[in-house]
C-alpha cells in the first residue's frame, strides 16, 4: 500500500512537472535569452581586457602589442553594451 | 519498498525517453513550449532517482535484507558510517549513484543555462538524457537494485567487503563518479554545439564551470584512492598503475589539455576541430573509466563474456566514438580556425605542446591499460606491462610536462621578443640552476631522472613566485595597499590566473614527491621473530612483540580477528617510539567452511603502520605466518563439526569464541616469524601537499567573480568598459 502511494505521489509530481510548460505554453521570451547571452560575453570580454592589461604589467604583452589588442578588445565590448541597451531601450 | 524502488526506475527510464523527444522535437520545430517540457524531464529524472536512492539507502540503513543488495553488500556488525556508504560497493549500487550524480549534475546546468544558448541546450539535455536512459535501462533490465532475496529472510547479511571499511574509499567513488558524470556536460554541450552548429566560445563559457568542477573532483577522487592504496592496501605504495587507477587518470589527462586548448579558441578562435575533439575524446575517456571499472573486463578477459555490462557498455561507447567522428567531420567547415599560430615561441604554441604531452601520457595509458586485451586478441595468451613499462614512457613526458608548465604562464602571448624572454625567465633560470647545483652537490646527482624534476620543478615555482610578486606590484602602483591586502585583491579580481598559477605550483611540488619518493626509496621484505632487529633506510626497527585480539562490532558479534605486531623504532641511536602494524582476518560465509577456519579465509585487510614526516615517510607492514595456526584450526574445527548437531545454538557460540580466545592467546604467547615489508621514502607527504594546493588552486579558479563586474552604467559606454575593466593600473 506504502509502495502504491510513493508510486502514485512521484508520478502526479513528474507528470506535473514535465507537462507545466505544455499546458501554459511557454513564455517566447527572446530578450531575456539574448540579455543573458550578451550580459556573459560582456563579462567574458572584460575578463579579457584585464586579462591583457595584467599580461602587458607583467611583461607578456608588448607595449605595442598590448595597445592594439586593448583598442580591438574594447571595441568589442562597447559593441557588446550597445547591444545590450538596445535591448532594454 | 522493493516495488516502489523498481516502479521509480521504470519511470525514470520513461521520463529519459520523454524527455529526448521533446527535447529534439522542440529543437527541430522551434517550439519553446517542448523545449522546456525536455529540460524538465531532466529534473523529473532527478526527482524520481533521488526517491529510488534514497528508499535503497534507507533499506542500508536498518540493514533489511529482504532487499537482496543489502544482504550481499552489508551486515548488523558493519558500522553505521559504513552502512551508510555500503550501497556503492555493489555493481547496482554504483550504477544507482552514477545516474543520481548524472541527473543532479544536468539539472543544475541546464537551469543555469535555461536563458541562454538557445540552440545547443536542448540538444544537450538529449545527449544528457541519452545518458540518462543508458544507465536506467541496465537498472531496470540487468542490474536492478531492488531484487527481493530468494526464500527465507536470513537474519544477518554477507557484510561490505573489508577492504572497503576505510573512510576515504567511502568518499572516493562518489568523487570519481561526480568527476565521470560531470564530463558528461561538456560533452553534451559540445554534441549540441556541433548539431546546431553554434560553434563559437559560447559554450564554453557556460560548460567551463563544469568541466573545472569535473576536473577538480576527478583529481580528488584519484588522490583519494591513491591515499588509500597507500594506506590500507599494504601494496607499499600509492599508486600501481593499477587499470582501476588508469581508467580515472586518462580522462583527466584529457580534460587538463582541455582546460588549457580552450583558453587559445576564447582568446584567438583558434583549435576549435581539436578542443572539440579533446572534450568528446574526454567524455568517452569517462564512460570508459565506468566501463572498466563495473565490468572487470581488465581483470580477466573471460569476465567479459560472463559480465552482463560488457556489451551495452560496447555498443554505448563505439555510438559515441562514431557519432563523435562523424559530427566533427561534418563540421568541419565551421570548425576553422580565426587565426593563425603567429609563432611557435608564444603562449599558445607551449599550450599546444602542452596538450600533446598530455594527449601522450593518455595513450601511453590507455596502451598499457589496454595490452593484456590487445595481447590476447593477437596471441591468444594474456600479457600485462608492468610500472617499468609505464615508468619509461612516463617520466619522460612527465619532464616535459612540467618544464612547460613553468614556460606557459611566463610566455607571451602571440608572439615572445627576446626582451620579454630576458624579463621573465632569467629569475626562474637562475633559480632552477642554483637548486641543480646544489641538489647535485646534495647527492641527487645519482637520479639523473630526479634531479632533473627537481630542477624544472624549482623553475616553476620560482615563476609562479616571480609572477604573483610583478602583479601584486602592479596593484600596489595604483592602490598604495600593503602588500598582504594587494595579494588578495590581485587573486580576487584574477581567480582563473592566479587559481591556474596555484595548480601549477601544486604540480611542481607533487611531481617531487613523486621524483623523490620512487627515486630513493629503500624497500625490504624481511622476517622477524620477536626480540629481532633490521636496519632501512637508517631506521631500526625492532620487532618487540605480536598482538592478537578478537574485535566484537558494535552489536556485539565477533567482526574480526587482528594479528599484528608492535614494532620500536629508533634513527642514528634515538628512539623515535612505537609502530602498530596489523592484519585483520574477517570471517567469510562460506557455507562449506569450518566455524573456525572461516575466519581466516575469507577478506584480510593490513593496517599499515606509519610514521609520516616532511622529509621522509616510515611505512611497515605485516604478514602474520598463519600456517603454523593452521593444525589448531582444522583441530576446532573438527571438534566443533561433530559436537554441532548436540549443542544448542548459543552454547556452541559460547564455546566458539573461547575457542578463538585461546587461539589468539596461542599466537600472542608464541608467535610464529612474521614477514615484514618495511619501506622509507623521502618526501611521500610532499605529494598530499602538493595535491592539496592543486586543489586550493581550482577552488580559487571555480569561485564566482564578484558580480560588481556586471553593473550596468549610464555613462558612456567607453567609460563604462574602462570603469567596469578596470585593474587599478594606469591605461
Amino acid at each position: 500500500m506504502v509502495d502504491l502511494l510513493v508510486v502514485l505521489a512521484v508520478l502526479a509530481l513528474v507528470v506535473l512537472l514535465v507537462t507545466g510548460p505544455l499546458r501554459r505554453g511557454e513564455r517566447g521570451d527572446e530578450d531575456d535569452a539574448e540579455r543573458a547571452q550578451l550580459e556573459a560575453a560582456r563579462d567574458a570580454k572584460y575578463r579579457e581586457i584585464r586579462d591583457a592589461e595584467l599580461d602587458h604589467r607583467t611583461g607578456k604583452l608588448s607595449e605595442a602589442d598590448w595597445r592594439a589588442q586593448d583598442r580591438a578588445l574594447r571595441a568589442e565590448a562597447v559593441e557588446l553594451l550597445r547591444r545590450l541597451d538596445a535591448l532594454s531601450s | 519498498m522493493l516495488v516502489a524502488g523498481k516502479a521509480c526506475l521504470i519511470l525514470a527510464l520513461a521520463v529519459c525517453l520523454y524527455g529526448i523527444g521533446a527535447s529534439l522535437y522542440g529543437a527541430r520545430t522551434g517550439r519553446r513550449e517542448w523545449v522546456a517540457s525536455g529540460r524538465r524531464a531532466v529534473y523529473a529524472l532527478a526527482g524520481t532517482t533521488v526517491v529510488a536512492f534514497v528508499i535503497l539507502e534507507a533499506a542500508f540503513l536498518r540493514s533489511d535484507f529482504g532487499f537482496q543488495l543489502v544482504l550481499g553488500h552489508s551486515s548488523t556488525t558493519t558500522p553505521a558510517f559504513y552502512r551508510a556508504t555500503a550501497i556503492w560497493s555493489s555493481q547496482e549500487g554504483s550504477l544507482l549513484l552514477w545516474l543520481l550524480l548524472l541527473s543532479l549534475w544536468s539539472s543544475l546546468i541546464l537551469f543555469a543555462t535555461r536563458r541562454r544558448l538557445r540552440e545547443v541546450a536542448p540538444y544537450a539535455a538529449a545527449v544528457l538524457l541519452g545518458f540518462g536512459a543508458f544507465f536506467t535501462a541496465l537498472l531496470v533490465f540487468l542490474e536492478s537494485p531492488f531484487d527481493q532475496t530468494p526464500g527465507v529472510v536470513p537474519a544477518e547479511g554477507v557484510g561490505l567487503n573489508p577492504l572497503l571499511r576505510h573512510p576515504s574509499m567511502m568518499i572516493h567513488p562518489p568523487m570519481l563518479y561526480s568527476g565521470y558524470t560531470l564530463f558528461a556536460v561538456p560533452f553534451a554541450f559540445a554534441v549540441g554545439a556541433l548539431i546546431a552548429r553554434r560553434l563559437d566560445a559560447e559554450w564554453i563559457r557556460s560548460t567551463r564551470p563544469f568541466t573545472l568542477t569535473a576536473w577538480f573532483f576527478l583529481g580528488v577522487g584519484i588522490v583519494l584512492g591513491a591515499r588509500w592504496s597507500y594506506s590500507e592496501l599494504g601494496w607499499g605504495g600509492y599508486w600501481a598503475w593499477d587499470p582501476v587507477e588508469n581508467a580515472s587518470l586518462m580522462p583527466w589527462l584529457t580534460g587538463t589539455a582541455f582546460l588549457h586548448s580552450v583558453m587559445i579558441q576564447e582568446k584567438r578562435g583558434m583549435l576549435k576541430v581539436w578542443n572539440v575533439s579533446l572534450v568528446l575524446a574526454t567524455g568517452v575517456l569517462a564512460i570508459l573509466g565506468t566501463f572498466l571499472v563495473r565490468s572487470g573486463i581488465l581483470e580477466s578477459i573471460h569476465a567479459f563474456g560472463a559480465s552482463t555490462l560488457g556489451i551495452p557498455f560496447l555498443v554505448l561507447i563505439a555510438a559515441m566514438v562514431g557519432g563523435s567522428i562523424a559530427l566533427v567531420a561534418s563540421r568541419a567547415a565551421a570548425l576553422r580556425s580565426d587565426h593563425r599560430l603567429d609563432s611557435l615561441l608564444s603562449r599558445e604554441a607551449v599550450f599546444l605542446l602542452n596538450n600533446l604531452v598530455l594527449v601522450g601520457l593518455c595513450v601511453v595509458i590507455f596502451w598499457g591499460t589496454f595490452f593484456p586485451l590487445i595481447s590476447e586478441a593477437i596471441t591468444g595468451r594474456e600479457a600485462s606491462v608492468g610500472p617499468p613499462w609505464f615508468d619509461r614512457f612516463i617520466v619522460p613526458l612527465a619532464l616535459m610536462l612540467v618544464l612547460l608548465s613553468g614556460i606557459g604562464p611566463l610566455i607571451a602571448w602571440r608572439r615572445a621578443t627576446v626582451a620579454n624572454a630576458r624579463r621573465n625567465f632569467a629569475l626562474p633560470l637562475g633559480v632552477a640552476a642554483l637548486a641543480c647545483v646544489g641538489l647535485a652537490v646534495a647527492g641527487a646527482a645519482s637520479e639523473p631522472p630526479a634531479l632533473i624534476m627537481f630542477t624544472l620543478a624549482a623553475f616553476v615555482l620560482a615563476g609562479m613566485g616571480q609572477e604573483l610578486w610583478r602583479g601584486t606590484r602592479a596593484r600596489r602602483v595604483m592602490s598604495g595597499e600593503p602588500v598582504p591586502l594587494a595579494v588578495v585583491a590581485l587573486i580576487r579580481r584574477n581567480r582563473r590566473r592566479y587559481g591556474g598559477y596555484l595548480v601549477h605550483s601544486g604540480i611542481a611540488v607533487l611531481f617531487v614527491g613523486i621524483a623523490a619518493s620512487s627515486s630513493f626509496a629503500d624497500e625490504r621484505d624481511v622476517r622477524l621473530s620477536p626480540g629481532q632487529s633490521v636496519t632501512v633506510g637508517g631506521y631500526d626497527l625492532t620487532y618487540v612483540r605480536p598482538t592478537a585480539e578478537l574485535r566484537p562490532a558494535s552489536n556485539g558479534r565477533l567482526e574480526r580477528i587482528d594479528f599484528g605486531a608492535d614494532l620500536r623504532v629508533a634513527r642514528d641511536g634515538r628512539s623515535l617510539g612505537t609502530l602498530v602494524t596489523e592484519k585483520s582476518y574477517f570471517p567469510s560465509s562460506g557455507p562449506m567452511l569450518g566455524p573456525v577456519s572461516r575466519y581466516f579465509e575469507g577478506e584480510a585487510t593490513s593496517e599499515v603502520g606509519l610514521r609520516a614526516g616532511w622529509q621522509r615517510d616510515l611505512w611497515t607492514a605485516v604478514s602474520p605466518d598463519i600456517g603454523e595456526l593452521r593444525p589448531i584450526v582444522e583441530e576446532g574445527d573438527k571438534v566443533f563439526s561433530d559436537s554441532a548437531a548436540s549443542l544448542p545454538a548459543e552454547q556452541r557460540g559460547a564455546l566458539l569464541a573461547e575457542a578463538l580466545r585461546g587461539l589468539t592467546a596461542r599466537y600472542a604467547d608464541d608467535p610464529p616469524p612474521a614477514t615484514f615489508r618495511v619501506l622509507v621514502s623521502p618526501m611521500v607527504t610532499w605529494i598530499w601537499i602538493g595535491a592539496l594546493i592543486v586543489f586550493a588552486g581550482a577552488l580559487i579558479a571555480l569561485w564566482p567573480s564578484p558580480r560588481a563586474l556586471a553593473r550596468r552604467a549610464a555613462a558612456g559606454y567607453a567609460a563604462r568598459v574602462g570603469r567596469e575593466t578596470r585593474v587599478r593600473v594606469p591605461a
